[in-house]
């Protein structure tokens, strides 16, 4: 079962494009991760999968659905957005029960259970919750809905380490309890590195990889050695630096490396990413070279 | 029960880091049959890592033949690695300190000592694949 | 969705609902003596030897001042619901950012957007109608009087008519959609607030001034001088020109709306201030010092009206007649229903298709 499939989707602002080309296809059962600096199209992917925005170009569909289509499919993707937004005038018990009014398939017990766990008193108002207080209360209201997707927009970013630590624990709690597919953005792996096992870079608005973790990991070697300017044809280079007397690559291939001359290492999926993130801005330098 | 961590700079990923402590445990004696395992969600809330993780490492395990799942009850250890090899630990511990007592005597501080027994072991490892 | 549409606006709605209730209770409470005093000042005064209009005058001078206050009252209040209840609605949700929580529930947009402008919609037109019509029973009286005054307030004219009956209920409705639509498409509250103000404002005056007086073709009617309110009549300097200026009034209707007033002569010409007619001598001359009474003004100056009208000249009005209030009522409270309804599909199809 597929959980996201996209097909040459695209969005577009004025003449500008939040996101071009993206084909994915993410199986269920993932914690996917959503890798890129700020600006790189990660909250207008978000938008796209629950529903929020229109595709400008090409195609997506959430759970086998058009996003957002109506109350059952929006009753089966849950949203956390970037800020973990509350209505700061309503106690957490309102905020329960905003949740139960407007979803049909509202967990009160787990959503009390949760709360009681993390020691919030139903009578407190949602404004006057710390940012690790408040973004726990957006999750719940987010796992309680029971969702089979649940999309979380850097949820973390704004959190101090060990409100990270109690978010994520929390979330990965309710996806091995409840089997839900998580998919979330950060703009640092390392705050993705434990929780999730697929993983997309987003760069400039485009998809860069995509794939589960393990494999991503067991395909991307860094290779050091003599000079060289070329590489077998399978042999992917992701990133490229040279001396006068060496080369570095970082590069993707399927098959083993034979070549002798190389130092092969592996890679941590942090060196995998930033070797994503620097080939954008090496294909942007580019040019600049040819000028002079 | 034992309870897991984490070791960020290890360079091992998770799921071997788990599989490493389970078989540890066994060895040192602190987990023995019939006792169980962390459940899924405990290790998960406990670490905050991905349930797959946790899965792939009892997976593993299981394969190996140490621990077996029982659906809706947990996973619990079916063998022990301690029983051969713990007694060989206590005269193997004695040559090792003999070891370092002759390392420290021929001058070399802790940083070269394990620099030593790293490069040793690695190589050593390399030529049993090999 | 009703439970929170209502958890979000019971404050609004409770301070809202308290002013009313104080107002109607002040109003309650005056209402009926007022009504009293006027019944029996009207029933003695016809025995006067100058009729109620003295009676009247001061009837309308003693109660002007809360009379304008509750006029106000209804004037301002759909103002207020546009821009309180209607500008916030949705900037307040776009600007904390809740709306991407609420929008992810299982309910559509379209559904979320249906109760909270049905809701609140009905909420302000409910409070707009108990607030003109408590203050419409109240000033019952205080209108009749202030009709016949001289500057009257007739009851098809625009300040009156705007506070009366049922057209406040259809302002209210119009005024918080506006604000909505203007929130959802400015994204701020303040500016949001600020510029559903000055639309409403502009609507309220466009109104009576470009689109009120054509709803029905205006009724148009010449009267003779003697039987029309003179305002001024008089001479400056000896053997000067004759000013005359009427009241822009229906003697037989003051209640009507006039839309415009003008002396014409027997060609049916328009004619300024100063009547070309002879002040040296004949009935438009001054008395002599001797004769001239005070008291008797007007008696004074019918020879001289009698003069005018013999030659030709008469008293031409272009108006509304108070009998047409309740026609002109439905069909304006019919207009602003249709813009309402345009608005709200607006905001509909904003929110559906703009909005992120």
């Amino acid at each position: 079962m597929t959980v996201l499939r996209a097909q040459a989707l695209g969005k577009k602002y004025g003449s500008h494009w939040a996101l071009k080309d993206c084909d994915l296809d993410i199986p269920a059962g993932h914690v996917v991760g959503l890798v890129g600096p700020n600006g790189a199209g990660k909250t207008t992917l978000m938008n796209l999968a629950v529903g929020q925005l229109r595709p400008t170009a090409g195609d997506i569909t959430v759970l086998g659905n058009k996003p957002g289509s109506g109350p059952a499919q929006l009753a089966r993707v849950g949203y956390v957005a970037q800020d973990t937004p509350t209505y700061a005038g309503l106690s957490i018990a309102d905020h329960l029960r905003l949740g139960a009014r407007l979803n049909p398939g509202w967990d009160d017990a787990l959503a009390r259970n949760r709360l009681e766990q993390l020691g919030l008193g139903l009578d407190r108002k949602a404004g006057k919750l710390s940012g690790g207080q408040r973004a726990q209360l957006a999750l719940t209201l987010g796992i309680a809905k029971r969702p089979e997707l649940l999309v979380l927009d850097e949820p973390v970013a704004a959190l101090d380490p060990l409100a990270r630590r109690e978010f994520l624990q929390g979330l990965m709690e309710a996806a091995a309890e409840q089997e839900l597919s998580v998919l979330l953005s950060s703009h640092l792996v390392s705050d993705l590195e434990r929780v999730c096992d697929y993983l997309i870079v987003l760069v400039d608005s485009r998809v860069r990889v995509a794939g589960e973790v393990e494999e991503l990991l067991a395909t991307h070697h860094r290779l050091t050695g003599p000079r060289r300017d070329r590489l077998p044809a399978d042999q992917q280079v992701v990133s490229a630096s040279h001396t006068e007397r060496q080369s570095n690559f970082i590069i993707r291939t399927e098959g083993p490396i034979h070549d002798p001359a190389w130092t092969v290492t592996k890679l941590s999926l942090e060196d995998l990413v930033l070797a994503y993130m620097d080939e954008s801005t090496g294909t942007r330098l580019r040019p600049l070279e040819v000028q002079r | 029960m034992i309870e897991f961590h984490l070791d960020e700079r290890s360079g091992l990923s998770p799921y071997l880091q788990l599989v490493r402590q389970v078989r540890q445990a066994l060895r040192l004696g602190l987990l023995r049959e019939g006792d169980q395992l962390p459940t899924v969600k405990e290790v998960v809330a406990r670490l905050a890592i991905n349930p797959n993780t946790v899965l792939k490492a009892y997976r593993e395990l299981e394969h190996e033949g140490l621990v077996a799942a029982r659906p809706g009850v947990g996973t619990f250890v079916t063998a022990t690695l301690a029983d051969a090899s713990l007694a060989a630990h206590g005269p193997l511990r004695q040559e090792l300190r003999r070891w370092l007592a002759k390392a420290r005597l021929a001058g070399l501080d802790e940083e070269s000592i394990e620099a030593l027994f790293m490069t040793t072991f690695r190589s050593a490892a390399e030529e049993d694949i090999a | 969705m009703i439970w929170l549409t209502w958890r979000q606006f019971r404050a609004a709605a409770a301070m809202t609902a308290a002013a009313l209730a104080a107002l109607a209770a002040v109003l309650a409470l005056t209402g009926p003596g007022i009504a009293d005093d006027y019944a029996s000042g009207i029933a003695s005064c016809t025995t006067q030897p100058n009729g109620c209009s003295r009676y009247i005058e001061t009837f309308f001078h003693d109660h002007q001042a809360p009379f304008l206050a509750v006029t106000a009252i209804v004037l301002v209040l759909p103002a207020l619901v546009g821009l309180f209840w209607g500008a916030p609605l949705i900037t307040r949700e776009l600007e904390a950012g809740t709306h991407r929580l609420v929008w992810n529930q299982s309910i559509t947009r379209t559904r979320w957007l249906t109760v909270k402008l049905g809701l609140i919609a009905l909420a302000s037109m409910t409070a707009a109608g108990l607030g003109s019509l408590a203050v419409t029973w109240w000033s019952g009286p205080i209108d009749k009087a202030a009709a016949g005054n001289s500057p009257g307030f007739p009851r098809m004219g625009p300040l009156l008519f705007d506070a009366r009956g049922i057209v406040p209920i259809g302002y209210a409705a119009f005024a918080f959609v506006l604000g909505v639509t203007i929130g959802i498409l400015i994204r701020r509250t303040l500016p949001a607030m600020a510029i559903t103000l000055a639309v409403f404002v502009a609507v309220q005056v466009a109104m009576p001034l470009l689109a009120r007086p054509y709803l029905m073709a205006p009724v148009k009617s010449t009267i003779e001088l003697p039987q029309t309110k003179i305002d001024m009549l008089g001479i400056q300097g000896r053997g000067g020109p004759l000013y005359l200026s009427l009241e822009s009034q229906v003697t037989t209707d003051p209640g009507a709306w006039v839309l415009s007033s003008r002396l014409i002569d027997a060609s049916g010409k328009t004619v300024g201030d100063t009547v070309p007619v002879s002040t040296e001598s004949g009935p438009c001359a001054p008395r002599p010092p001797g004769e001239r009474s005070e008291t008797r003004a007007e008696q004074a100056q019918s020879p001289c009206l009698n003069e005018l009208k013999r030659l030709g000249y008469r008293h031409e009005l272009t108006y509304h007649p108070a009998s047409r209030f309740w026609s002109f009522q439905w069909y304006e409270t019919a207009i602003y229903t249709v813009l309402t309804l345009g608005l709200a599909g607006l905001c509909f199809w904003l929110v559906r298709r703009r909005l992120s």
